[in-house]
């Protein structure tokens, strides 16, 4: 499963939307409904899964789906 | 300052014997035990490896599947509740009434399974894993969060914790609200979900819970003589309360009328109530003086009745102190017996139930009585459900802290 597959998986069961709904560009809070401690979750179950650390700083930058999944491309990267 | 009367209009309970009332209530009348051995977790090293868990509960119907996630087995147990209650009592709350409409659940020990599960994840994986939810999900007032969210409910919202006695006292101070004219309707009872190895493990190291794992079913037997404590159960009871002049001018189905209260403390240990019982015995009177009732009026008490040794015979001694001679012509019964001990729900689901028996004319049995003790005098209503008018009924329910409460439940008349 590629890194954008996954992403949208675990946000899907986070936030409980529909798969259809996570396209690149939807944004967490206006589009998805999350507010900011699901957003925290969010975060969290993406540190999880990759095994990566995302301080709060490069959290506040992930605002839409494609901004979760090119972080953890480019952190996978390097 | 008027006082309002006030009456029950709605109930509703998710049990270990049924996941909505009308089940609940058959099962109850058919003497069906809920114990079976514990599916939550391995019990294994456990000196008890029973309980009455709810079995099967979908929350589905009720409950957005993301916001379920966030709550803990006991929130989940009391917004499907609060969501059939509403249904039965056939009421939307009006946006110009919300701030009059009160919720006060009571709660034992909260989200203790997400206690555990963090507490496991912190010593694993360290600090940084613990959810943002970890704390909303665990508080003991959720449950009443929840309900005022899903219902706009915007009145008093309150968890009363007072350990075996919480829901009685979460109905009791509603009770309270509507009477003193603060809320003209309450969304009150109890809820409970500990079967959890830290509460099983707990109530063993207390003593407190039967050992009989190789017969559940006939585990909790109230007033036998061989009974070896409670089995610890969980679930939901949940009541709407009105004022009498806000159910009539709805047009509500009014089903019976709360005629007093009754609160004590024992101020004597923490967890033995004394020998004479008069700490149940205090409560019960409180509950009659508010009614403006005789001890010899009483027709029926939904005892407490844990099965514990000295639960039945202190509330036994208790109820013979109270009601004289009177007391061997009342039927008794411990709806434990079927659904164990449920702890903060105790006293919602007994509530529903007591409410039950005054609107259907039939008393509950305990069932598992075989051998009577000298201690436990009283008539329990022994195994077998019994057809029978009811004026009233007294609910009690006592807790470790030396708390008791009781509630007088009557047929509603003009």
């Amino acid at each position: 499963m590629s890194v954008a597959e996954k992403v949208k998986e675990i946000i899907v069961d986070q936030l409980g939307v529909d798969a259809a709904e996570v396209n690149p560009d939807a944004k967490f809070v206006d589009d998805l409904g999350a507010d900011s401690l699901d957003l925290t979750e969010l975060i969290m179950a993406m540190e999880e899964e990759f095994g990566v650390e995302i301080s709060d700083e490069d959290a506040q930058q992930i605002q839409k789906v494609q901004d979760a999944i090119s972080f953890i491309e480019k952190k996978k990267g390097e | 300052m008027t006082l309002n009367r006030v009456v029950v209009t709605g109930l509703s309970a998710i049990t270990p014997i049924g996941n909505d009332l009308a089940t609940s209530w058959a099962n109850l009348v058919a003497g069906v035990s809920g114990a079976a051995p514990i599916t939550r977790f391995d019990a294994s090293a456990f000196d008890t490896r029973f309980g009455c868990e709810v079995k099967n509960f979908d929350e589905k119907p009720y409950i957005a599947a993301k916001l379920a996630k966030r709550l803990d087995r006991f929130t989940i147990y009391a917004l499907s509740a609060a969501m059939m209650l509403m249904e039965d009592a056939g009421w939307k709350i009006p946006a110009d009434e919300a701030e009059l409409v009160s919720v006060i659940v009571g709660c034992g020990m909260g989200g203790i399974e997400t206690l555990e599960a963090t507490h496991s994840k912190l010593l694993e994986q360290g600090p940084s894993r613990i959810s943002p939810f970890f704390i909303p999900t665990m508080i003991a007032n959720m449950a009443a969060g929840q309900i005022s969210i899903a219902t706009g409910a915007r009145g008093s919202n309150v968890c009363t914790t007072s350990a075996c006695a919480s829901g009685l006292h979460g109905i009791g101070y509603a009770y309270s609200d509507i009477k003193l004219g603060r809320a003209v309707a309450a969304i009150c009872g109890g809820v409970e979900s500990t079967i959890t190895p830290l509460a099983v493990g707990g109530f063993n190291a207390l003593k407190a819970l039967s050992t009989r794992n190789d017969d559940p079913t006939k585990a909790s037997r109230p007033f036998d003589a061989g009974r070896d404590g409670f089995v610890i159960g969980e679930g939901c009871g949940l009541l709407l309360l009105e004022s009498l002049e806000h159910a009539q001018a709805r047009g509500a189905r009014i089903l019976a009328e709360v005629a007093g209260f009754g609160a004590s403390g024992d101020a004597y240990h923490m967890t033995a109530p004394p020998e004479d019982g008069s700490g149940m015995a205090l409560a019960m009177k409180g509950a009659l003086r508010e009614a403006g009732m005789a001890p010899t009026e009483i027709a029926h008490v939904n005892a407490h009745g844990t099965s514990t040794s000295l639960n039945d015979a202190c509330e036994t001694t208790a109820i013979k102190s109270l009601l004289g001679d009177h007391a061997y012509k009342v039927p008794i019964t411990s709806n434990k017996s079927m659904i164990g001990h449920c702890l903060g729900a105790a006293g919602g689901i007994e509530s529903v139930m007591s409410v039950k028996t005054i609107v259907e004319g039939v008393i509950p049995p305990t069932i598992n009585y075989e051998t009577a003790d000298p201690a436990c005098d009283l008539d329990c209503t022994p195994n077998v459900a019994r057809k029978q008018a009811v004026a009233n009924v007294l609910c009690n329910s006592f807790g470790f802290g030396g708390t008791n409460a009781s509630l007088l439940f009557k047929a509603f008349a003009q």
